[in-house]
């Protein structure tokens, strides 16, 4: 009887502690867009904007997966130094132009409409970019990865149906086409992009 | 004899690249693929692009970042009259493409936003309970029909295409838009030729304004901004011919099926 009980609790316990830090995909989203929004909105230089949307894109956005991604069957082909080095430019570029893409904007107010679970992976979060007299109202999608619920990431941004990962991964691949599939010139684009 | 010569390019256009009435949505949906597509001219795409990057530098960025600081009302106006004339050339192809519910309220919305609206300055229609659907042409009513894009294309000034649109878009100068044979093709007394091309540049103006953030945004952070402009507008192209919001019907996930980083 003792025994059950505390494998009762044990159990309890576990069950809790697992679903305790679990973060809906929307909630995530909505938190995520309010840093950003509170980012954007502060009475800061553009650089420490920058510097501020980094450290946030590090935390939420699944950057080595999307570089994969972007990679499309070219990954298949890489050595391991090359995933390596590849990893890290990609980072760079990555983090250099999503950050200087946000910060164009002043206070960007974003809502968080609904979500679709797609299957135990993926789930797409629906949003709307409220318009502004400059600028008409613009729906945004999320591509959610949430293999591990505690921690979700964001793996695209589907603005008004266009996929900004989609894009990218045909830009590089127009890079690779462009030079004999040779993947050091990839390397040295995204190398000039990050030091630019 | 231009009319018959056109005609016959058309039906030469359909025959060769094997339209199948009866194709069903997966077939439209993998011909207009934007990764299907092949960029076979690309050379002389690229030349025509950077082309039309210097007629965007020199007239169309300058004029719509002007455009832009106009009061809202006078833009929204302006976009209202804009949507409303393209109607003519969209229900036609609702007919085409079936959607006969569609041609019905879409020419309920021209009908009252020509009159009520005062020549479509305001979308009165909207409030009388007609939605505004998508805008069709006949580039997306041959694909509905099956007919494949072709390889892709960048027409001077135009901008992207693909060789089935470029071609479907001649229908427009035979007949298949009313505004055009209103102004350019016949001497109605009403309209010139200068009110469709001022209307078209206009309309030209209007996007430029509506996406100049984006564009700027997206050329500024480009690796190689022909690939994404490539990129964006075939999967725009590709939801346009499906009718669908829907991004999942559009993004296949088999690709991030094999991205595992956790």
């Amino acid at each position: 009887m003792k025994l059950k009980k505390i494998l009762f609790i044990f159990f309890l316990y576990h069950f809790t502690l697992n679903n305790a830090y679990s973060l809906e995909p929307d909630i995530f989203v909505q938190s995520t867009v309010n840093r950003a929004s509170l980012i954007l909105s502060k009475n800061i230089s553009k650089k420490e904007k920058i510097n501020e949307l980094k450290a946030i894109a590090k935390e939420t956005v699944d950057i080595k997966g999307v570089g994969l991604y972007s990679l499309g069957s070219a990954r298949k082909k890489l050595n391991d130094n090359e995933k390596i080095l590849y990893s890290e430019l990609f980072e760079s570029y990555f983090l250099k132009s999503f950050s200087s893409r946000l910060a164009e904007y002043t206070n960007p107010e974003i809502e968080v409409k609904s979500k679709k679970v797609l299957n135990e992976n993926y789930t797409i979060v629906n949003s709307l970019l409220i318009g502004t007299s400059e600028r008409p109202e613009i729906k945004i999608d999320w591509r959610i990865y949430t293999k591990n619920p505690d921690n979700p990431l964001i793996r695209d941004l589907i603005i008004e149906g266009l996929s900004l990962a989609r894009t990218q991964k045909e830009e590089f691949s127009s890079i690779l086409n462009s030079n004999d599939g040779d993947i050091n010139a990839l390397f040295e684009t995204l190398q000039k992009f990050s030091k630019n | 004899m231009f009319r018959k010569l056109i005609i016959i390019a058309v039906a030469t256009f359909i025959f060769a690249f094997n339209a199948n009435a009866g194709s069903d949505g997966e077939i439209i949906l993998k011909k207009n693929k934007p990764n299907e597509i092949k960029d076979c001219f690309e050379n002389l795409n690229r030349a025509t692009f950077a082309f039309n990057q210097v007629i965007d530098g020199v007239i169309f960025k300058p004029v719509s970042s002007v455009y832009r600081v106009l009061p809202s009302p006078i833009k929204t106006g302006v976009s209202n009259s804009l949507d409303n004339l393209s109607n003519l050339v969209t229900i036609p192809n609702n007919v085409l493409q079936g959607e006969l519910r569609k041609a019905g309220v879409n020419s309920g919305r021209f009908i009252i936003n020509t009159t009520i609206g005062i020549l479509g300055l305001i979308d009165v229609a909207q409030h009388l309970g007609l939605p505004e659907y998508e805008k069709e042409d006949f580039g997306q009513s041959l694909a509905t029909m099956g007919v494949g894009p072709g390889c892709y294309l960048v027409l001077p000034v135009l901008g992207p295409s693909t060789v089935r649109d470029a071609t479907a878009s001649v229908v427009n100068f035979i007949g298949g838009d009313a505004w055009y044979n209103v102004t350019v093709n016949n001497d109605t007394q009403h309209f010139s030729d200068f009110d469709y091309y001022a209307s078209k540049v206009t309309s030209g103006i209007d996007f430029r304004a509506k996406n100049f953030d984006s564009i700027e945004n997206l050329e500024k952070n480009s690796l190689d901004f022909y690939a994404s402009v490539k990129s964006l507008y075939l999967q725009d192209r590709q939801q346009k011919i499906l009718n669908t919001n829907k991004i999942i019907e559009t993004q296949d996930d088999s690709d991030w099926e094999e991205i595992e980083t956790k």
